[in-house]
């Protein structure tokens, strides 16, 4: 449907003849992955492929880590649009990773609430502790650090999330042991402790 | 109201289970009730609940339903806003973690009463474990016969799907969470026509706050009479509070909208006061997109009118505390970094102003500022607000112009004593103001 419901611009015309250059290894979706995006393309109405872009992103960025030019004609040809259409989604979102990105993506939020709980002070120490400043990812591809905005877990501040999973009510002092947890054991040292149900 | 409503159950361990919830929370009874009434009747009874929107505009929830377009040929659609992203809220997040399966009840009665056979659940893209949550959730009750085909031998078919978002403040605007869905970036779109009448795929759409869907299933069980009267007269029902910053205990706490702002600051059962050997300096009581109440304006009822009568706003009752120690000048530098950063772009207004905004505060912090700043600050603010196609523009401006005039002095010894006036030890001393990132 049009962005005006009296004008029915958009679909099927008007497509954009801008071509994407490849870039990177070539990308393929696993047959896993795949399955798994047909499997949510079902969930939208047929014509409405598209819908999916989204998850697809995901998937290929699950796959590959970050997403290449490669990996967006991918993502165009699964979900059935021009590769404009992916680069317009990939540039606008800020969960869609254009560079690689380490192993652990660590990210401080750094909107108020956390500020007011010290978020400054834990990003310096993290930045200290991996020994790269924020917005950068270390020469081992170990850890990319990153102030994001508000993540939406303001009661336990300062949240610092690594990949999907959050470490809450974050000390300056407490860096050193997260950053040194993730290098011994990776995964294995996040903590859980957003999954948890507080008894108080 | 002593008794919890939507939070009742919320510390058990297996609160969030569809067996939890058949057990001890009426499990679906409320849903059943709603299939014997006609969808019309269920929208009079929502009507009559006076149930608003808690995503932050306090629209009359029954109202948006009626005003869907039920004549068109099209398919109709709910969506459920997920996207909990305004700065100090965090209680969409709770109930869907913690009680997924009154949300999900909630969706299927609003999609009985508008006419829909599907529900999207817009979720923002960093809750992975709430949405792992909310899948697995909804696959038990597909399989216990809640949501699919023939709903309790009604002849009614509902489909509920969760949609991931990818960061985006954006995409919690109504139209702009539409076009996400979709598939596109998340920016607005012109109104009207409103989603009731052309929303997703251009059919006709209901877009709901989580909160709000979650009450709707109370409202049909104990009655639109009775869900009116727990808070003051156009204020009914339980509202969920978030609470966080410079308080003893943060946290979400649900109460009905008589209890007073101060309460929820100071009241032992809720926020515990300021934390130790600190004293109130302000609060922003719905969001950051609120202006901020001083300590002698907070005794006031925390319900839409209420804050609304001391000039902020309830919003999404993301309540941030700050206490002395807060300077001004860099909490509105702060704020203005995120709405710069997720200004969808769209307006200029909000896109080149929300920047320009940024780095005078940021320039006012570091003590490089000019009074004619002040001048600068408030004229752009004033070019922002009521000029954009929605409601972030003015989100944006407003933490501006609320400091400027509550905190005026502040602003001015920053300028004439040429650097930070209200340093405190929690905040970086280092930290370099230079550049965008």
């Amino acid at each position: 449907m049009s962005f005006h419901p009296a004008m029915d611009y958009g679909r099927g015309r008007h497509l954009s003849a801008r071509q994407l250059p490849e870039e990177g290894p070539a990308f393929a979706y696993t047959a896993e992955n795949r399955a798994k995006l047909e499997a949510i393309c079902a969930r939208y109405p047929a014509e409405e492929r598209k819908s999916a872009i989204l998850a697809a992103l995901y998937l290929a960025q699950h796959q590959q880590g970050y997403l290449t030019r490669n990996a967006m004609r991918e993502v165009a040809s699964a979900i059935r649009c021009t590769t404009a259409d992916v680069e317009d989604v990939v540039s606008f979102y800020t969960m869609f990773y254009t560079r690689p990105v380490g192993r652990h993506v660590v990210q401080v939020c750094r909107t108020l609430s956390c500020a007011l709980m010290g978020a400054e002070r834990v990003t310096e120490e993290l930045s200290r502790a991996i020994g790269i400043a924020p917005g950068e990812t270390d020469k081992a591809g170990e850890f990319t650090l990153l102030e994001v905005e508000c993540l939406g877990a303001c009661d336990r501040a300062p949240v610092v999330g690594v990949n999907d999973h959050w470490h809450e009510c974050q000390k300056p002092e407490d860096a050193k042991a997260l950053v040194d947890g993730l290098r011994a054991r990776g995964a294995a040292a996040l903590t859980g402790c957003h999954l948890r149900v507080e008894k108080t | 109201m002593s008794e919890l409503l939507l939070t009742s159950h919320v510390r058990e361990p297996n609160s969030y289970t569809l067996d939890f919830y058949t057990q001890h929370l009426g499990g679906y009874g409320a849903l059943k009730k709603a299939l014997g009434m006609t969808p019309d009747g269920v929208i009079d009874q929502v009507k009559a609940s006076g149930l608003r929107g808690r995503g932050g505009a306090g629209f009359p929830t029954g109202m948006k339903w009626q005003f869907v377009d039920k004549k068109s040929p099209k398919p109709k659609y709910i969506c459920c806003n997920a996207d909990e992203s305004e700065p100090g809220t965090f209680k969409d997040h709770v109930l869907m973690e913690r009680n997924p399966h009154l949300l999900f009840e909630g969706c299927l009665i609003g999609c009985y009463a508008i006419g829909a056979k599907v529900a999207y659940i817009y979720i923002r893209g960093e809750f992975w474990h709430v949405q792992e949550v909310l899948e697995a959730e909804l696959e038990k009750a597909r399989k216990a016969g809640f949501i699919g085909k023939n709903i309790f031998g009604s002849g009614f078919d509902c489909e509920i799907y969760v949609h991931r978002g990818a960061c985006a403040y954006e995409a919690g605007e109504e139209t702009a969470l539409i076009e996400s869905l979709e598939g596109k970036r998340a920016q607005p779109r012109l109104k009207p026509p409103f989603p009731a009448v052309a929303g997703l795929y251009g059919c006709p759409t209901a877009v709901n706050n989580v909160e709000t869907l979650c009450n709707v299933p109370l409202i049909i069980d104990r009655g639109a009479e009775w869900f009116a009267k727990l808070g003051p007269e156009k204020n009914g029902g339980p509202k969920l509070f978030c609470i966080s910053g410079h308080v003893q205990k943060p946290g979400t706490y649900e109460a009905a909208m008589n209890v007073t702002l101060k309460d929820l600051i100071y009241d032992p059962k809720f926020g515990g006061g300021i934390r130790g050997g600190h004293k109130l300096k302000c609060v922003i009581p719905g969001g950051s997109s609120v202006p901020v109440l001083l300590p002698d304006q907070i005794d006031i009822p925390a319900s839409f009118d209420g804050i609304a009568a001391a000039g902020s706003l309830l919003g999404s009752a993301g309540i941030i505390v700050m206490d002395e120690t807060t300077c001004m000048v860099w909490a509105a530098e702060n704020l203005l970094h995120f709405y710069r950063h997720e200004s969808c772009g769209k307006c200029t207004p909000c896109r080149e102003g929300g920047d320009w905004l940024w780095r005078i505060l940021g320039k006012i912090e570091r003590g490089e500022g000019q009074m004619r700043d002040l001048d600068l600050l408030l004229s752009i603010s004033n070019n922002i607000m009521g000029k954009t196609l929605c409601a972030f523009g003015d989100a944006a401006a407003t933490p501006v112009l609320t400091t400027i005039k509550t905190f005026r002095a502040e602003y001015e010894a920053h300028i004439r004593e040429g650097r930070c006036t209200v340093p405190a030890p929690w905040r970086s001393g280092a930290r370099a103001h230079a550049g965008a990132h």
